[in-house]
């Protein structure tokens, strides 16, 4: 088994590596270039050609690349081109802010989503478990920037119970960071617990099917029991990659949600970099929600190898 | 004494897709006295495992108890609330499942799933309940009773796994235990050993039992009294001596019937050129190594040859290379090593390399009819697709074949128009065989086809096979784990342990000693229809020896081992004088002395 978690270890770093150069390559075709950008329209040839030589963007592709991935490898992300400051600088201001509003809306969706999901195959049938997959299929169908835009309506203007900006600087206490996060993680919660539910429910009841499930219902195992110590442990590795699947939307697909709230989040940096060719920024976003997806899909899967008693105990 | 368990009344419903109640059980009635063993015997769809869950006040999905009384002690089970149910299963009646490796979740470990019943009733502590647990892992003479629980289901093997499940349903020393056809997934060899740590150990306890199954010899061996099921209606009730010796229900005579085999074929196979000769066969699975040879081997240096328009039977247990060599022959798994010759030219190892015309002549038939035959074509489709396919036949006389193809499998032409999903497991395997006979091939492999059905149907299947042999002059390879079937529609007949040709002859060197001392295992473990017969038998199996790797593979297991040769120098051919070719050290005399008394029934 350590040799099976290395090898899905070592083929997440390969991906990755991939990545880089798909990103990088990417990148490159992006019509324009920083230094047209940067001098604007009136700038004559020779300008543009010293500030390239002096950005090394005249050096060829490949070496470039090797540049910049030797860089990212001693935690260089380079400088930025629009506002000459280091990008780890940039990153390192808004990317805790993500994180911050990633986790939390994870801490409250993943809970939520398994339980609700669990129940729904418990209850298979029932008008509980109908209802359930009726409203994840309707919530699921809202576009996120309705579900933002009605519900600052409602709670930020109509009522004035929460902030409709949030920006994570100004917390000073718990309550004031519920007040500026509920909106913008009930939101992202709408976009993503639906998946995780159908998921969860599907990989449950799918185990509840299983023989030796009859057989724990025959040696007298109360239904709660089934579920969460017979089925549960049965559909680890299933539930483990639909979170994964579902949390990695957290990472790049925030761009509404941080836009609406205006939240200092680094999906909002990456789309300013791009409007301003800010290439080695848009590099590193990219690079980080690439990591940020691989390194959920390895965890789900290691989640999977670790809890297959196949693999555990040969 | 007062009953143990009686049962009145009972009527259980199954409801369909419309919601319209059909009863699949009714008015079903008997009773059980403390300590006895009752068998529940009858076939798929009798409604035996039905009743036997609703002793434990369950029905399956779909299905209801809508009438009777089950009255256990002085308990009335159907009248329970499910909170009492729960407190009644496995406290004081419990089940042991058809496929335990099924019924055991694949994510626990076996003691924790062991106790669990233990503890959950609050019978006892865990260390209670362990040393419980390890006490009955003793009693159903496991190995390493001490460490088993440690394990996951899927680290021990089948016939463990199904006393580990005994066990399980043990643990809470309950008033009835319901076993559930709990040698059927078995090999015969395992079943014996299962069947006696199972007598044992209900004897030993005081435990009643129902035993459910379909098995006629094996419940002769286990029940006091039988109850005869048939369309989920008792039809015959009576001590088990009575049942076997003077049936009275006509259903029951037929079953008496169906379980003693009727010889079909010849004795010895006919003179005849061979049609297929398979010489120094080696096949496995995984990537081969520099000199060839696959990463696991699954045939090692097979050679046999099949006669025209005979009938040869490869014989072994599960994992044995029985469906591996139909596989090869058929190129569906290209061999690694040695030669397969049809009609003297040499067949192409992978099945992409064959003519349309070497694919016609060689024709695989399938065990379970259910998944080999699409369920969205009719059957006039998916017989007509080879007949185009190899024949070229379009329209009217596409359609005159597939009447004639119905009619050699005795269905009736109307079939042509059903979905397989319409039909009954024997008609499926009719449509099964005929799309083979569809190609007009010269050699039909049947891989375990009567496995899946039941005693009489099978026994039907069998003979349309013979019949078809002899009208159409077809050479058959006829795979099965069941000695019965093997030796009663096979004219020669082989046996392979561990991927090796042990013992090949003719049906009538096969019958009579001396044997193989694997054959001789097998011929041995086959239960007989008389009660006694598993007290009478002793153990022929050799406590297993994992000493070093051995030559033979059947060293660890070997009654008549040698070490210091068997286990050093690969065993030789030997021809015996009966006719029969083994793989075996010990002189014939030596096997004759070591065999079983000879319990093979007479077939010739």
């Amino acid at each position: 088994m350590l040799k099976l978690v290395a090898s899905r270890l070592a083929l997440g770093i390969l991906s990755l590596l991939l990545v880089s150069a798909a990103v990088f390559a990417i990148t490159s075709l992006l019509p324009g270039d920083a230094a047209e950008e940067l001098l604007g329209q009136y700038a004559t040839r020779e300008t543009v050609e010293a500030l390239r030589a002096s950005l090394g963007l005249d050096q060829p592709a490949p070496l470039r690349y090797l540049h910049w991935l030797g860089g990212l490898l001693t935690g260089d992300f380079g400088r930025s081109l629009a506002n000459n400051v280091p990008v780890a600088q940039l990153i390192g201001a808004r990317l805790p802010n993500s994180l911050m509003l990633a986790g939390a809306t994870a801490v409250v969706s993943v809970p939520l989503a398994l339980a609700i999901g669990i129940t729904a195959a418990m209850w298979r049938g029932s008008l509980y478990d109908r209802a359930v997959s009726v409203l994840t299929l309707s919530i699921v169908s809202v576009p996120e920037f309705l579900v933002a835009t009605a519900s600052v309506l409602v709670f930020a203007v109509h009522l004035r119970w929460l902030s409709a900006l949030s920006a994570a600087s100004d917390i000073t206490s718990l309550a004031q960071f519920f007040r500026l996060f509920a909106l913008p993680v009930a939101t992202l919660c709408c976009v993503i617990v639906a998946q995780m539910i159908r998921l969860s429910r599907a990989a449950i009841i799918d185990q509840l099917r299983a023989p030796y499930v009859e057989m724990a219902v025959l040696k007298g195992v109360g239904p709660l029991r089934v579920v969460l110590r017979h089925a549960l442990p049965n559909a680890i590795g299933p539930i483990a990659n639909a979170i994964a699947l579902s949390l990695s939307y957290l990472i790049g697909g925030v761009i509404i949600v941080e836009t609406i709230f205006n939240y200092p989040g680094i999906a909002k940096l990456m789309v300013d970099g791009v409007s301003t060719r800010d290439l080695p920024l848009v590099q590193a976003c990219a690079m980080i929600f690439c990591a940020g997806y691989l390194l959920l899909v390895t965890v789900a899967d290691l989640c999977a190898i670790l809890s297959n008693p196949r693999l555990r105990h040969p | 004494m007062a009953a143990a368990l009686e049962v009145q009344g009972l009527e259980v419903v199954a409801r369909n897709a419309e919601g319209v109640e059909t009863p699949i059980v009714r008015d079903a009635s008997f009773a059980l006295a403390p300590g006895e063993v009752l068998a529940l015997i009858g076939e798929s769809g009798s409604g035996k495992t039905t009743i036997a869950l609703a002793l434990l006040g369950y029905a399956r999905p779909g299905c209801r108890i809508a009438q009777g009384s089950i009255r256990l002690g002085e308990t009335e089970v159907l009248a329970l609330s499910a909170r009492a149910l729960r407190d009644l299963r496995g406290r004081r009646v419990s089940y042991v499942a058809q496929s335990a490796a099924a019924a055991f979740n694949p994510a626990r470990s076996i003691m924790w799933q062991v106790t669990e019943m233990a503890l959950l009733h609050g019978i006892a502590s865990r260390q209670e309940a362990e040393a419980m647990a390890v006490a009955l892992f003793r009693a159903l003479a496991l190995p390493e009773p001490e460490r088993v629980g440690d394990r996951y289901p899927h680290q021990v093997s089948g016939g463990q796994l199904q006393r580990l499940m005994a066990a399980m349903a043990l643990i809470a020393e309950p008033e009835l235990v319901v076993l559930d056809e709990p040698t059927t997934a078995l090999d015969v060899t395992t079943q014996i050993e299962v069947l006696r740590a199972f007598k044992a150990v209900l004897r030993a306890r005081g435990a009643s039992a129902v035993y459910v199954s379909h098995d006629l010899a094996v419940v002769a061996q286990i029940a006091d009294r039988i109850v005869v099921l048939r369309d989920g209606v008792i039809r015959e009730t009576g001590p088990t001596g009575q049942i076997l010796s003077a049936p009275a229900h006509p259903y029951t005579k037929s079953l008496v019937a169906a379980a003693a085999p009727v010889p079909r074929g010849a004795a010895a196979p006919p003179e005849a050129p061979p049609l297929l000769v398979v010489e120094g066969l080696v096949a496995g699975y995984g990537r081969g190594g520099r000199d060839g040879m696959p990463a696991v081997p699954v045939l090692r240096e097979v050679d046999f040859a099949i006669r025209r328009g005979s009938s040869l039977g490869v014989i072994g247990e599960s994992g044995s290379g029985k469906s591996t060599l139909a596989r090869v022959i058929a190129g569906l798994l290209p061999m690694a090593r040695g030669s397969i010759t049809l009609d003297g030219q040499p067949l192409p190892a992978a099945i992409g390399q064959r003519t349309p015309d070497q694919l016609r002549r060689i024709q695989l038939v399938f065990q379970s009819a259910d998944t080999a035959l699409n369920p969205r074509r009719s059957v006039a489709r998916i017989l007509g697709r080879p007949i185009e396919f190899f024949h070229g036949a379009k329209g009217a006389e596409r359609d005159r074949r597939v009447r004639r193809l119905l009619d050699l499998v005795q269905l009736p032409a109307a079939a042509a128009d059903r979905l397989p999903g319409e039909l009954s497991g024997g008609q499926k395997q009719r449509v099964n065989l005929a799309r083979a006979l569809a190609a007009e091939p010269d050699l039909i492999l049947c891989d375990e086809v009567t496995s899946a059905l039941d005693t009489v149907v099978g026994a039907a299947i069998l003979d349309l096979m013979d019949g078809l042999r002899r009208e159409l002059g077809l050479s058959t390879m006829f795979i099965s784990h069941d000695l019965h079937t093997v030796r009663s529609v096979c004219d020669e007949v082989m046996v392979l342990y561990a991927g090796q040709r042990v013992e090949a002859g003719s049906r009538r060197a096969i019958q009579a000693a001396p044997w193989h001392p694997y054959t001789g295992l097998l011929i041995a473990s086959v239960p007989e229809l008389r009660p006694g017969w598993l007290e009478e038998r002793g153990t022929v199996s050799a406590p297993p020896d994992r000493a070093g790797p051995a030559c033979c593979t059947f060293f660890p297991r070997c009654p008549l081992r040698q070490p210091g040769q068997c286990d050093v120098v690969p065993p030789p051919v030997q021809h015996l004088a009966k006719g029969s070719a083994i793989l075996c050290h010990r002189s014939e005399a030596e096997l004759l002395a070591g065999a079983e008394p000879a319990t093979a029934e007479p077939l010739v």
